[in-house]
């Protein structure tokens, strides 16, 4: 085979080029792929949030409106919807301190190792339930069981005080343990789990708290 | 294995680190297997080691002592090739072993703060000293900038060696697929607020290292695993890696689309990532009729030369290889298939189908032929002619197999029950997730998985009982 191609298909030098042009094309398609990506998912400005100016990944500012996830009919699922404002912690938050608190927050999200029991964006440990849409759970509205536990006035307060005290609060055999979170990280978290609720995740998870009534499955 | 450097019959130096590493990774394999098994007794018992060595630590240590016990069986590897493969000594294997012995000390600290410390307040402190809190890549900012350290040493030795001594085909793969799979580890070292940022890079080292350029590793490793234990002809065998390598990075590099519907990033990742994904599978039967076909073949050419003896001179290495064959395909090219499709995803995506899948594939296409290279390393270096399987060779493939088989059709049932009910019925919630976690069906499916841990535990345990003992006792039957 050496001395005497018979044949393109067992030639190596065919093959060895093949797989070079096959994998620079392959790798130059990423990059320029990657660089429209990042353009599309770096985080939005306080001004696109008061102009209605909508982005994958909004500013932090986020924190400071209503937060919700409805049908789209044109895409054909379900995207955030950034509403009204309303008080975060009682208080509306500037730029800066939002920026703050959801650095806080994201960096607490890292060194207390959230996603080696739940998900993130789907991505992580399966113990623990995915936390992308935690912020519009069901569980943590006006009617749900977990403010009456904690026996908190807002929803943020009520998560901000689980986070700090998880296993006085079970709800399940399968608990969260003590992280040793600060009063001022849970608030991070807080601001971080709102943030993430209203990134544009094309429709993950799908029919997110539409359930009605329940499964007779178990 | 603990006596094979002082045997000594091993022809070069690099061989002896390869060796070096080959311990440690086995002794981590241990690790990762007694994490793995206290995760899956916490999922059927919360109360176990709870607020002491919670779940979320026992997984960090489960997975990252994976990652770490593969990439040292894989820098071991790569130096057990060099000098065959450049028939040249590998030119600075003193700094070789400096780099090893930093490396070991480096993870030996990081595992005790895991263990010990576990979490830190939300500083940047932190990160650097304790953990960075994502997924497979932890290690805090101080061991990276080390990792990277070694990591420039290891690849100067392998650099410098390539240019000085003769460029095979296969070796020529490896120096530009470990520039890339060292190169990538860079995309996960930085921090960001915005997590749909954070996870499109991590993304970058996790799916371009473990549907790309691990894979064509493996390849180079097959290639000249089938060189040395069947007599396979290099002309062919460097054929086929080239072909392995057009089709892998031509389908695995654009496949990482499939990790990219979720997370905040455009629509049009759905089609890139279905298409490129889908073709992963593609490349994986071509390795393993490969594989099979190599050996056929060669077992043929000797049949017909009138000779009896099988071609194969090393049993355990060659029974890993061919499992590795098979259970690449199966892990990573089946598994993976079953929810690469975006419609499928949606649904899937973050569930126990993603632990099956990570628990097949890595197994099957990692470690397996790493461990096969470890056999084959214990040959030469107790200068065995013919390794023959043993009863402990057999067992320990034959249980760790099993093990992993069993843990991953439990998982895939968990699974399937936990997409059905939490994401199609209830929608995804924090109750629809307890909801799932609770049916009798997914707990038995838990259940069966912990059992199947505690035989691919048994398996282990034969495996390095093994490696412990075969050299010396092939020697011996030898003599």
């Amino acid at each position: 085979m050496a001395n005497k191609n018979l044949s393109v298909w067992t030639s190596i030098p065919f093959w060895r080029r093949s797989a070079a042009w096959v994998t620079g094309f392959a790798s130059i398609l990423l990059i320029w792929l990657t660089f429209d990506t990042l353009g599309q998912i770096t985080m939005g400005t306080d001004d696109d949030l008061k102009n209605g100016v909508t982005k994958r990944v909004p500013a932090a500012t986020v924190i400071n409106y209503k937060i919700g996830y409805e049908m789209s009919t044109k895409r054909g699922h379900e995207v955030p919807t950034i509403g009204e404002k309303e008080p975060f912690f009682g208080k509306e938050w500037s730029a800066d301190d939002a920026a703050d608190l959801l650095h806080l927050g994201k960096l607490t999200s890292q060194t207390k190792n959230c996603m080696n029991c739940h998900t993130l964006l789907g991505n992580g440990a399966y113990y623990a339930p995915d936390l992308t849409k935690a912020w519009i759970d069901p569980a943590w509205s006006k009617t749900g069981p977990m403010m009456a536990m904690t026996g908190k006035s807002t929803k943020e307060e009520a998560i901000a005080e689980f986070l700090q005290h998880p296993s006085t609060y079970p709800t399940h055999a399968r608990m969260m343990p003590e992280l040793g979170i600060t009063a001022d990280e849970a608030k991070g978290l807080v601001a971080f789990l709102k943030h993430m609720s209203s990134i544009d995740t094309n429709g993950f998870p799908r029919n997110f708290g539409k359930e009605e009534g329940s499964t007779n499955a178990h | 294995m603990l006596t094979s450097i002082k045997e000594n019959h091993l022809t070069n130096k690099g061989q002896e680190l390869g060796m070096m590493y080959f311990r440690v990774a086995i002794i981590l394999f241990g690790a990762q297997l007694v994490m793995g098994l206290i995760a899956a007794i916490q999922f059927l018992a919360p109360g176990f080691l709870f607020e002491l060595f919670d779940f979320s630590v026992a997984r960090m240590v489960h997975i990252n002592a994976l990652v770490v016990w593969m990439l040292y069986a894989m820098i071991g590897a790569t130096y057990m090739m060099l000098t065959d493969e450049t028939g040249h000594e590998g030119v600075a294997i003193g700094l070789g072993k400096l780099g090893f012995w930093l490396l070991t000390a480096a993870v030996t600290v990081v595992v005790l703060v895991y263990i010990i410390v576990q979490v830190g307040p939300g500083t940047e402190a932190s990160l650097w000293l304790i953990h960075e809190g994502r997924e497979y890549i932890e290690a805090p900012r101080w061991a990276d900038i080390g990792i990277v350290v070694v990591v420039l040493i290891f690849y100067f030795n392998v650099f410098a060696t390539y240019m000085k001594g003769e460029k095979t085909g296969i070796m020529t793969v490896m120096v530009a697929n470990l520039l890339a799979l060292a190169g990538l580890y860079m995309a996960g070292m930085f921090y960001t607020d915005n997590i749909s940022m954070d996870q499109f890079w991590w993304w970058w080292v996790i799916h371009l290292w473990v549907e790309a350029t691990w894979e064509v590793f493996v390849g180079t490793l097959a290639a000249y695993a089938l060189i040395k234990i069947i007599g396979a002809k290099r002309e062919i065998v460097e054929m086929w890696l080239w072909i392995e390598v057009l089709m892998l990075f031509g389908s695995g590099i654009l496949g990482m689309g499939h990790h990219y519907f979720w997370i905040g990033t455009p629509e049009y990742w759905w089609e890139i990532g279905a298409l490129f994904s889908a073709l992963e599978p593609v490349p994986l039967i071509a390795m393993f009729v490969h594989v099979l076909y190599d050996w056929g073949k060669e077992q043929g050419i000797a049949e017909g030369r009138g000779e009896t003896a099988s071609v194969i001179t090393n049993g355990p290495a060659m029974a890993w290889i061919v499992t590795n064959a098979f259970g690449n395909f199966l892990g990573a090219g089946i598994w993976g298939f079953f929810h690469t499709l975006p419609q499928v995803n949606i649904y899937t995506h973050g569930t126990q189908f993603t632990a099956a899948h990570g628990h097949l594939s890595f197994f099957g296409a990692y470690a397996t032929i790493l461990i096969g290279m470890m056999y084959y390393g214990l040959q030469r270096a107790y200068g065995v002619q013919r390794m023959k399987l043993t009863f402990k060779s057999k067992m320990g493939i034959f249980l760790t197999t099993f093990g992993v088989m069993g843990m991953t059709i439990a998982l895939t049932i968990a699974g399937y029950e936990q997409v059905i009910v939490e994401r199609g019925e209830m929608g995804a919630t924090w109750n629809a997730f307890f909801v799932a976690q609770n049916l009798p069906w997914y707990v038995q499916a838990q259940m069966w998985r912990a059992i199947m841990g505690v035989v691919t535990l048994l398996g282990f345990i034969y495996l390095a009982w093994d490696l412990l003992t075969i050299g010396k006792v092939s020697k011996e039957a030898e003599a």
